[in-house]
């Protein structure tokens, strides 16, 4: 590798000029943002359903999780780009880019929502056994003891691995590079190929991007999970 | 509330158990009508014909491409699994150094790499060797060499956090014995703790090598030749990517379903070798990271 001196820094800080690399970061940032959503919500009702009393409900929502949690990210993301798209048809935005942008978003948010669901259940099980017993006694029944009892302390209880999860769909937001998203780890790729002299520097300087993007998202779920803990 | 679902809900009379059953069967037609409009969708446009299919019946489809491809997978998780074992002691080990500057180093390179997406390591080493313009390494074995080493990098910190969680996890009292039987502390790390915290760790073990196998698909961006890029291929020369895709997701979720599965086993039978707790999660990252 080449000493470090000034021709090697302007080198890469001329790389800059040629790449938006912030752009590249906010189409992850977005990614994850909507991604996070969707699969905060499906996650939830994945997760009501897996605690419901109906036996088939139960069962629906263990398939669901057991099918998504057992298959690569990668083949979701191609399955939609190529399959959803490619295949069958199916658009989501009349824009060309902004439809493989919402096609990945669909598959992280899809993949996701198994993981946020078993988030949630740890979530559930930290919930003291009197506290749907105290419900139950006082005549609330299955989905009002779950909407006022258990999953706002649920939600409390599971700060912690839904930020996990929040921090791996972080990470995972690049995966969208095999759905043709033109996210940071593509352009990192393409950088390399431009300039393969400093590419030492280039990888670093990614690297460093995601570390960023989710130590304060490790921070604050940490420090959440401790604030918003139920005191028992 | 572990393990018992029932305290969410009263045990059914009869009337609510009549109630589910008419519930249970409404929504199972409900479900069956979403197959049946999706099989109606996907009929329409012709994607149920026999010919997308039939690829998936013949011996050559799986002799020359989903089975190299499946190898080829299970190499990559294979070797990832040994050599993040060996990183994950390691760096695990210099975690709990009484050595400051070892400690510190190890919990840096191991928070790096678990903060770091794989596909972004992986792409990197990938390109790095193809520009190394070294010539001891064939050039086909470079996408077989970044996956291993991503997933090597990844999944041992996360070993190495499993260690170190696996010593914290132990009664106090087995270093004090060791102790006091006269040992040191890195002979109590060595031969007490640490031989008990990997028996602990097994099942999680188990856990992330779902991950590895799972990761091993991310190959597929850096032309590696595993599972999903053959059925790719399949797909591509038969036009029915779909199906091919569909054909690669059952495998996978076949394979990671018993190891899935295999998890708990794994620590119910090594749960008596050790004073440590048999868990089968890996340790998470939000925790860890104000320790």
């Amino acid at each position: 590798m080449r000493a470090l001196d000034g021709a090697y820094l302007d080198q890469f800080a001329s790389l800059f000029e040629t790449y938006d690399v912030p752009a590249a970061f906010w189409v992850n940032i977005k990614l994850t943002f909507f991604a996070a959503v969707l699969s905060l919500v499906l996650g939830t009702v994945l997760a009501v359903m897996r605690i419901s009393p109906l036996p088939s409900l139960r069962w629906a929502g263990t398939s669901y999780v057991n099918v998504f949690r057992n298959m690569p990210l990668t083949i979701i993301i191609v399955f939609c780009v190529l399959g959803l798209w490619g295949q069958l048809g199916v658009t989501l935005a009349p824009d060309f880019n902004e439809n493989f942008l919402r096609l990945a978003i669909l598959g992280l948010a899809v993949y996701h929502a198994a993981f946020v669901c078993e988030a949630l259940r740890s979530g559930v099980n930290t919930v003291p056994v009197g506290q749907a017993e105290a419900a139950r006694a006082i005549g609330l029944g299955f989905l009002p003891t779950a909407r006022l009892i258990i999953l706002p302390q649920a939600f409390r209880g599971s700060v912690a691995p839904l930020g996990n999860t929040l921090i791996a769909l972080t990470k995972n937001s690049t995966v969208a590079a095999a759905g043709s998203v033109a996210e940071a780890s593509g352009l990192m790729g393409t950088m390399i190929e431009f300039r393969p002299d400093v590419i030492f520097a280039i990888f670093f300087t990614f690297a460093l991007g995601f570390v960023l993007l989710v130590i304060p998202v490790g921070l604050l779920t940490t420090s959440l999970s401790r604030r918003l803990a139920v005191a028992r | 509330m572990s393990g018992s679902q029932s305290v969410l809900f009263d045990v059914p009379g009869p009337r609510t158990r009549r109630r589910m059953a008419w519930l249970n069967l409404l929504f199972g037609l409900v479900v069956a009508g979403i197959g049946a409009l999706l099989l109606v969708l996907l009929a329409r446009k012709g994607q149920l014909d026999a010919a997308l299919w039939t690829p998936f019946l013949e011996f050559r489809t799986w002799e020359s491409f989903l089975v190299p491809g499946l190898v080829h997978t299970l190499q990559a998780a294979g070797l990832a699994i040994i050599g993040s074992s060996v990183f994950g002691l390691v760096f695990g080990l210099g975690r709990l150094s009484e050595l400051r500057i070892l400690r510190v180093v190890s919990g840096t390179v191991v928070e790096f790499f678990r903060a770091v997406p794989v596909l972004l390591m992986m792409i990197f080493v990938w390109l790095a060797l193809g520009f190394s313009g070294n010539r001891a390494i064939d050039p086909q074995d470079y996408p077989l060499i970044a996956v291993v080493t991503a997933l090597v990098l990844y999944n041992g910190s996360v070993f190495a956090e499993l260690v170190r969680s696996g010593v914290h996890g132990l009664p106090r009292g087995q270093r004090e014995a060791a102790l006091a039987t006269g040992l040191t502390g890195p002979q109590s790390l060595r031969s007490v703790e640490v031989p008990q915290a990997l028996i602990a760790m097994l099942p999680a073990l188990v856990s992330q090598l779902v991950v590895i196998l799972k990761d091993t698909a991310l190959g597929y961006i850096i032309t590696y030749r595993e599972l999903l890029q053959e059925a790719r291929q399949v797909g591509s020369g038969n036009g029915n990517i779909l199906q091919a895709l569909a054909v690669a997701a059952v495998v996978f979720i076949v394979i990671n379903y018993a190891l899935t599965k295999a998890a708990p086993w794994v620590g119910q039978r090594m749960g008596r070798r050790t004073s440590g707790r048999a868990k089968a999660e890996a340790p998470s990252l939000v925790v860890a990271t104000r320790d």
